[in-house]
Order: C-alpha cells, then structure tokens, then sequence
C-alpha cells in the first residue's frame, strides 16, 4: 500500500535541497527562535520574515500550494490554546457584550497577542515545512545526530519513520478484515472490538520490536551506535548559515530602533 | 572437509516450559548447502536462532570448533550471518545504506571498509544502487534481497537463512534462488519449499517435533516419498 510520505519532495533538486541537513536544522532553529522572541504586534518584523522564507520557499521549488497546505495543519492547534486570550489580558476595551448573567469583554491588547501568535507559528510551521520537504528523513536524522542530539532519540525517530507506515497497514488490513465480517451492532460490541484491536495491535508491534532487535543483535548490536561521517559543509552552506543569521539580527535591530 | 558448525545434544525449552528442540546432532562442513526443513512449529527458527547465540542452552553449539559463549559472541554473530524470515524485522534503518553498513559498522570498520563491504554485498545480490531507497519503497522482493546483503557485507563464514521464499511469487522466487546460487559460501537454508531445496541444496535435515528424523542427500531423501508425506512435506 502506498501513503503519502512525511518527506514528500524531499528527493527533489535544488540549492536548498543541496545543503547540508545541519545548516539547515540550525538556521530553521535560529529563525523560530528569532520569531518567537520578536514582540508581538511587530507587524514589520512579521512581514521580514515572511518575505526570508518565502524566498527561500521559492528557492527550494516546493510546490507552494502544498507548502501552504501543510503549514495550516498547526492553526487549528493554536487557536484552541490561544482563542481565549482576548477574553482575559488586561488593557483597553475593544468591545463587550452580555450573554444572560455574563458580562463578555475583549481587549485591543489581547487582541494583538492572538494575531501575533497566530502570525508568529504560522511563520515557525512554514520554516519548518520547507526544512522538511527539502530535505530526507533520512539526512535529517543525519544532522541530527551530528550536532550531537542524544542517540536514543534519533534512533527512536528514525524507527517511527520506518515503522510507521507499516503500523498503519495493519491497521488497515484490520479494519479490512473485521469489516468483510460484517462489523456492525451494537455501540457497545462496536468499542469492545476496537479495543481488541488496539490490544492485538499492540502486543503485534512488541513481538515485531523483540525480533528486530535479535535482527540487530544478530548484526553485532551491543547498544553502542557507530556512525559515519559522510556529511560535509560546503561554501554553499557557509553563505546560506551566515545569510540568514545576518538577515534575522538585521530584521531584529531594524524592529528595536523601530 | 572442516566442521564449521556442530551441534551436539542440544535440547531447549521455551520460557514457559513447552519443549522445542530434544536432543539435537548436526555438523555443518565448510562449502556446503544443507537444507533444514520440517513441518510448521518443527523448532526450525528455534535451532537456527542458536547458532548465533540468540537463543542459548551453554556449550551445546560449536563455531570453528569454539564453544559458543558470552565471551566470543561477537565474533560468532561476524562469522554466522543469520537472515530472518520477515524482511521488514531485517530492514529497520531509514536507508539501505544504512542497514547495510549496520552490521560492518558494529564490527568497527573503517569508513572506507564500510563503503566497500556494503557495495560489494549489494552487488552480491544483485542490488547495486539502492543504497539510498528506503526499505518500506522497495517489493518484497528486493527486500529480501537486500536483507541477505545486510548480513553479507559482514562477510560472514556461513549464511543462515530463513523461509528465503515465503510470501514471493514464482519469478521472485526464481530470482532469490539465483542469487543464492551465485554465492560461494557456506549456506543453511530453512524451508518448506521443496523446489528450492532441489534447485539449491547438496544435502537435507528434515526436522519434525523438535528432532533430527532424517539428515541425508537431497536426491535420497526427496525420492524418499513416504517420509516426506510422515513429517508434513509431501501431501500423503
């Protein structure tokens, strides 16, 4: 069965897709960093950053409607958390109404607070999409693990993305199988089955886990990873890393003097 | 010929005490291609995992003459290349690359070393420039294949290999026999795949309630129908 991947474009070619995975991990890393710490309601800084990763977007030949696509996936997430911040920061009225006993008021600031959030991960997510979809799982991990990010969690990340895809095609197969026998009935009946499924899958997944490990055993595994360097920073990547730093201490100080 | 493998009196239980294997002989010479075959739930898996050391019952198993134990078990896992059945247990890295170099990698080559063990295996099995596909893009097939090449770049004294053609069509098969053919070292093979076992294998162990029941040429022992249909391998 075929899904669609995490890392969709990733093969593609161009000087985006060039660079080494570690100047692109820590530039995506300075310029969320450089966002979320503008203050909120710097609507020129916002539109700075905008125009670097929207270059850079273009720069990489992602296609942009999937790029726009994917970046909204994070909206729903930050407005359940955010939504109700008008209601309660302190400051001028924006206005107010009554519900029955209710006395409801929203703030200009808090009002500000909710876009700048809203613009801020929107501007974090769409870095992060282009990191990526211009880059390989695989690469990633790479980078990871050469800027010294523990190796458990590498290893962890790099087995979900091996083994998530074949998760959910017994997950499908499952659900195939248990509708060919006519899945239906009572509620009840209905969550017990599911929850049986969710056991099977789960004790499947354990077994599966116990014999990948006697296959990594089997290869000399002793809970050491060794790892190639086959990484190399380029004069490309030199630009790319001192661009954008620049860029974003150049946006930052514009924003202060501002 | 040199032993290269030898099993002596080797009985194993499983943790919750149901016996697998009872009392089991074998020696395996260097250069050969011994089939183990037997119905399902023989202990097939379960005497293959012992000979490198997954599964232990001391001292019963003998690599190059070495009894095998904790102290030597790396370089038993070096020289016993063990495939297992299910290719996506083999494969868990995100590139074939990186599989394939897992295992010279853990016997601490150098990188050049490593370049060379995994080019060299994946041509082996006819699978040269794959090495940056993931596993879960590629058939079944090649999966398998690539899984032999996971072991083979440690360039093992013995290739162990299990059920090399469950879940492949005929071509598929065909084609994993081939590359199997091709390669020069030592081979045991556990199968119910009769065919295989004829196009592939000078001699036959069949296996059946955790016992040898016949060890043999591969000629004597297919022609030999009544046992074949007695330990499940013929209809009967």
């Amino acid at each position: 069965m075929k899904h669609s991947f995490l890392d969709k474009y990733s093969d593609r070619d161009s000087p985006i897709h060039r660079l080494d995975p570690r100047s692109k991990l820590l530039a995506t890393l300075a310029f969320i960093a450089a966002v979320v710490l503008t203050p909120a309601g710097s609507w020129l800084a916002f539109g700075f950053y905008f125009i670097v990763i929207a270059f850079l977007i273009l720069l990489s030949r992602v296609p942009l409607l999937y790029v726009l696509k994917r970046s909204l996936v994070i909206i729903p997430f930050v407005l359940l958390v955010a939504i109700f911040i008008p209601f309660f920061k302190e400051g001028e009225l924006a206005f107010s109404f009554n519900i029955w006993a209710w006395h409801i008021s929203l703030t200009h600031s808090g009002l500000q607070l909710l876009w700048s959030i809203l613009a801020k991960s929107w501007l974090s997510i769409l870095s992060l999409v282009l990191l990526t979809s211009a880059t390989s799982f695989a690469s990633l991990l790479k980078g990871l693990e050469r800027l010294r990010l523990p190796r458990v969690m590498v290893m962890l990340l790099s087995f979900m993305y091996r083994y998530i895809f074949l998760l959910t095609d017994e997950v499908m197969r499952m659900k195939q199988a248990r509708d060919s026998r006519n899945f239906g009935g009572k509620r009840l009946r209905q969550v017990s089955t599911i929850g049986h499924m969710i056991g099977t899958l789960f004790i499947r997944s354990y077994e599966r886990g116990e014999r990948v490990y006697a296959a990594m055993v089997s290869r000399g595994f002793d809970g050491h990873s060794r790892t190639l360097d086959r990484l190399h920073f380029n004069r490309q990547d030199v630009f790319f890393i001192s661009g954008v730093m620049l860029t974003l201490v150049f946006i930052n100080l514009y924003n202060l003097l501002n | 010929m040199q032993e290269l493998l030898t099993v002596e009196k080797l009985s194993f239980s499983y943790p919750d005490g149901q016996p697998a294997l009872a009392d089991i002989n074998l020696v395996i010479y260097k250069g050969d291609s011994v089939a183990i075959v037997g119905p399902n739930g023989a202990g097939k898996s379960t005497l293959v995992l012992h000979f490198n050391g997954i599964l232990r019952s001391n001292g019963h198993i003998k690599l190059l003459g070495k009894a095998v134990d904790d102290s030597n078990l790396k370089w038993v896992r070096s020289r016993v290349g063990l495939v297992f059945q299910n290719p996506d247990d083999q494969l868990f890295s995100p590139t074939v690359f990186d599989d394939v170099a897992f295992g010279p990698m853990n016997m601490g080559y150098s990188q050049a070393e490593v370049e060379k063990a995994v080019k060299m295996s994946l041509e082996m099995v006819g699978m040269a420039g794959f090495e940056k596909r993931s596993p879960h893009h590629l058939s079944v097939g090649e999966k398998k294949r690539i899984a032999m090449a996971t072991v083979l770049s440690m360039s093992p004294e013995v290739l162990v290999i299990d059920e090399p053609t469950s879940n492949l069509d005929p071509r598929g098969k065909w084609d994993i026999i081939d590359v199997l053919k091709g390669l020069s070292i030592t081979k045991i093979v556990v199968t119910h795949d009769l065919e295989m076992v004829e196009a592939l294998c000078r001699r036959t162990v069949v296996i059946d309630r955790g016992c040898v029941a016949a060890d043999g040429a591969t000629a004597d022992i297919l022609a030999n129908k009544r046992l074949l249909a007695e330990h499940g391998l013929a209809a009967g």
